[in-house]
């Protein structure tokens, strides 16, 4: 059980303190609701060069890292499809520092053209880093673009293309800011040894004056149910060919999601799992293979991706995971193969649970998604899971219509 | 109350006391060494069985990850899925780890599951199988992914670094080949087994809540157990003259960006520079701040990140400078890099700059003892080094009180730019 306490500024920034005694750091974890699925199609990466422009000194202090590494802090961030996330951990005496280094971004940047300039640049050779000059690793600048036909999660969050990061201008950078970066669009999550008290005394004195602003509503175009089997086949200079796998699925807040993501794990966590003991030990078609949810905010994707052995044709390693999922929604899952599933969940979770920037993150994302509180109750949605559920997301899912095939072939 | 002055920073304390949580050391009823370290509030239990079992110890390359690998597939009694479901059914997690000294087998388990746990822990440590058929996948899988990897310029410049550097004579600078892949022989990794998997040439530390049971299970699991008296034969090989200062570069056809390697030999840290040379390394590329950061990423784009370290081995230490470049800003990014290590000996930092760095290590030394797990790390750190937590204490001191001046003076006498060797992966423009 994480206990925290919850309050809303008068401008509208949710705060989240989270009181942990047994650790000398403290997290300051800012996230603010927008992502690149509210990006403009026409302007995609966009959320993610904004982050990077977050670095490049704000409106009272020139340099954002370095007063933060001077009292022995250190931050990064990430952008994803749904979120951009701000994270500071520091000695917890120097708390207030993170308070006046993260207020006065938000009250304004000091939009330099040299970051602007460079940011640029550091984010083309991001792409090419992990995009470009990596094996396989275009893969989800053709997948997302093949099973998304509407809904913005077409475009990977680096980008459609380097040349909309090449294209960006200052007044569209502003104009970022001033649309999304609000307090009423953050969510703040402060957590460590500390007093809330005190940290609601901070919370007034550094954000209680940055003004409210109008945070757009979001009318995101509605991806159609997809009715037919999708394919694409691309031929690169790659070691080993490969297949991926993607079907439509609910999204993160819905009922179903925790059956999704068990039967994620009932296929391929942990080496006694389906695919792993049947496609790997067995039959040994494929060399690596996973199963894994999306988890996202909008409707998903349910992903089983492999590298197949050497000589195993595209035909034999797909009719082998067919096979395998047509099992799993016929009548082979048992209540010991699920509450094995559900045992490594409850593991997982304690784990995760030592660490109080892990800690500091979920319930960022618990608040984002309609309560903090969601992060205690989601292992009693996990356990009452039954195999009936599990059996009926994978009939309902995994099916040839609902999937959108990437076959990653060698030279 | 006065308007807030967004500009004045807030007040700050520097990290003056860190707290290390003391180990217990215990023996198991056959001498076995067990070092406990509790807390947390979590009931859950993180234990590494390590073994003086790394590259070092092989005499072929692939030979002790390979053997460390396959240690859970399959024993005397069970077949590797039994051990996979027997393990996944308690929600435990394995994690193997091979470094160039040690070779470790770590289990995360709920504190209640301990016993079911650890009675397969005995059968993957005690009696492994090194079963035909299961070698045989392990090698065309592990093949697999060395091939992915090769395709990766940051792999294809950190082997080849590790093999100027070393020479392919020296232990730790044999790098593997695909035709290991095919020369690897299951005969090798019995024997290796054989020899470093002894439990006489394993120590146990155990993390997270550790109570008197836990020592009772970890006794009656391998307290009994027979360990060979006579000590382990291990390899003494002394680093001869090597040539340092090369300069390599390997084209990759068709690569965006260049991976590039800089560095040299360096003490471990059982010599007493070693400190200096720490702060002297996070000045030049050791956190977000630091001058290779600012200047290739931050002023330049040249990058998407840039970063240094010195890494100490039991028979070694180097430094190295690591980073990828686009292809076209290669030979610029370069110029730039011994630039930085230039004006570390001809220029005294500054003391905005100093205190920066001994602030930012101190918070980082401090959040590196934030919990039980990343306590045991801290301490298997120094502990395999003959060490203990004095370790850290004289680290602190030193941090404290270093000046620019002893700084400038500990480049000029491991930074000569002459004694660095250049790797480069990708294309020079």
């Amino acid at each position: 059980m994480i206990v925290f306490e919850k309050f809303e500024l008068d401008n509208g920034l949710k705060v989240i303190v989270h009181k942990d005694i047994t650790t000398p750091i403290v997290v300051f974890n800012l996230l603010y609701d927008v992502g690149a699925r509210d990006e403009n199609e026409s302007q995609t990466g966009f959320a993610h060069l904004f982050e990077h422009l977050m670095f490049g000194g704000s409106i009272s202090i020139p340099n954002f890292d370095e007063p933060l590494q001077a009292v022995g802090g250190d931050n990064n961030a990430f952008t994803s499809n749904d979120i951009t996330n701000y994270y500071i951990t520091l000695p917890k005496e120097n708390i207030e520092t993170a308070f006046w280094l993260d207020s006065d971004r938000m009250l304004s940047l000091a939009f330099t053209e040299k970051s602007l300039e460079v940011q640029r640049q550091v984010v083309i050779e991001e792409f090419k880093q992990n995009y470009l000059n990596q094996p396989y690793g275009d893969v989800w600048l053709l997948l997302r673009p093949l099973a998304y036909q509407e809904h913005p999660y077409k475009w990977a969050t680096i980008g459609k293309e380097i040349s909309h990061i090449e294209n960006a201008t200052m007044q569209d950078v502003k104009d970022f800011f001033y649309k999304h970066y609000l307090p009423n669009n953050a969510i703040l999550v402060v957590a460590g040894d500390v007093e809330s008290d005190n940290i609601k005394q901070l919370c007034e004195k550094w954000f209680g004056d940055i003004k409210a602003g109008n945070v757009p509503q979001r009318n995101l175009p509605k991806e159609p149910q997809q009715t037919e089997e999708r394919r694409l086949k691309v031929i690169r200079d790659v070691p080993s060919n490969s297949i991926y796998k993607a079907y439509k699925m609910c999204k993160r807040t819905h009922p179903d999601y925790f059956a999704a993501d068990l039967l994620s794990d009932i296929l391929s966590l942990g080496d006694s799992s389906r695919l792993y003991k049947i496609l790997i030990k067995e039959q040994k078609l494929f060399s690596d293979i996973n199963a894994y949810v999306m988890g996202s905010s909008d409707e998903g994707l349910f992903v089983i991706s492999g590298h197949l052995s050497d000589g195993v044709s595209f035909e034999e390693a797909e009719a082998a995971i067919i096979k395998e999922l047509e099992r799993i929604k016929s009548s082979s899952l048992t209540e010991t193969e699920l509450q094995k599933v559900k045992n490594k969940q409850e593991s997982a979770r304690e784990f995760s649970e030592t660490s109080v920037l892990t800690k500091a993150m979920n319930l960022a994302f618990a608040e984002l998604n309609g309560n903090a509180n969601l992060i205690n109750t989601e292992a009693e949605k996990y356990s009452q899971v039954s195999v009936d559920d599990v059996k009926r997301i994978a009939n309902q899912i995994l099916i040839p219509t609902n999937c959108s095939t990437l076959i990653y072939a060698k030279k | 109350m006065p308007p807030l002055d967004r500009k004045l920073a807030p007040k700050f304390k520097q990290v003056s006391t860190i707290h290390f949580i003391q180990p217990k050391t215990k023996k198991l009823d056959n001498g076995i060494i067990v070092h406990s370290i509790s807390g947390g509030s979590q009931e859950i239990l993180k234990i590494d069985f390590i073994f003086k079992a790394g590259v070092w110890h092989q005499n072929n390359p692939l030979v002790a990850k390979a053997t460390n690998n396959l240690l859970k597939e399959g024993t005397k009694n069970y077949s590797a899925h039994d051990i996979a479901e027997g393990i996944d059914q308690y929600g435990a997690y394995f994690q193997n780890q091979v470094d160039y000294d040690n070779a470790t087998l770590t289990v995360y388990t709920l504190s209640k599951y301990l016993d079911n746990v650890l009675a397969f822990v005995k059968e993957i440590l005690l009696s492994p199988k090194f079963d035909k058929d299961e070698f045989n996948t392990y090698r065309e899988n592990s093949l697999e992914r060395f091939k992915i990897n090769q395709e990766k310029v940051s792999f294809l410049a950190r082997n080849e670094f590790m093999k100027q550097l070393f020479g392919s004579e020296f232990p730790y600078g044999k790098i593997a080949k695909i035709e290991d892949f095919k020369s690897l022989s299951l005969t090798e990794i019995k024997e290796f087994y054989h020899n470093f998997y002894d439990l006489s040439n394993c120590e146990i530390v155990v993390a997270g809540n550790v109570t008197d049971d836990t020592f009772t299970s970890l006794n009656d699991c391998f307290g009994s157990q027979n360990i060979k008296k006579e000590l382990i034969q291990i390899k003494e090989q002394s680093l001869t003259d090597n040539v340092q200062n090369k300069k390599v570069h390997i084209e990759k056809v068709g690569a965006l960006q260049s991976a590039i390697r800089i560095g040299k030999l360096m003490p471990n840290k059982l010599h007493p520079d070693y400190f200096k040379l720490q702060i002297l390394s996070t000045i030049l590329g050791g956190y977000f701040g630091s001058r290779l950061m600012k200047n290739i990423r931050e002023d330049k784009g040249y990058s998407y990140g840039v970063g240094c370290g010195l890494l100490s081995l039991k028979n070694a230490g180097y430094f190295f400078i690591s980073t990828e470049v686009g292809a076209d800003v290669t030979t610029n990014a370069l110029k730039e890099i011994y630039k930085e290590i230039k004006l570390l000996q001809t220029e005294e930092v500054k003391k905005d700059e100093l205190d920066l760095v001994k602030n930012y290590l101190l918070g980082n030394l401090l959040k590196s003892c934030d919990g039980p797990f990343k306590m045991a790390s801290l301490f298997e750190n120094v502990h395999f080094y003959g060490l203990n937590y004095d370790f850290y204490n004289n680290y602190i001191a030193t941090i404290k009180n270093i000046t620019s001046k002893e700084i400038i003076d500990i480049a000029n006498q491991y930074f000569k730019i002459e004694t660095f060797t250049e790797v480069v992966a990708g294309k020079i423009n």
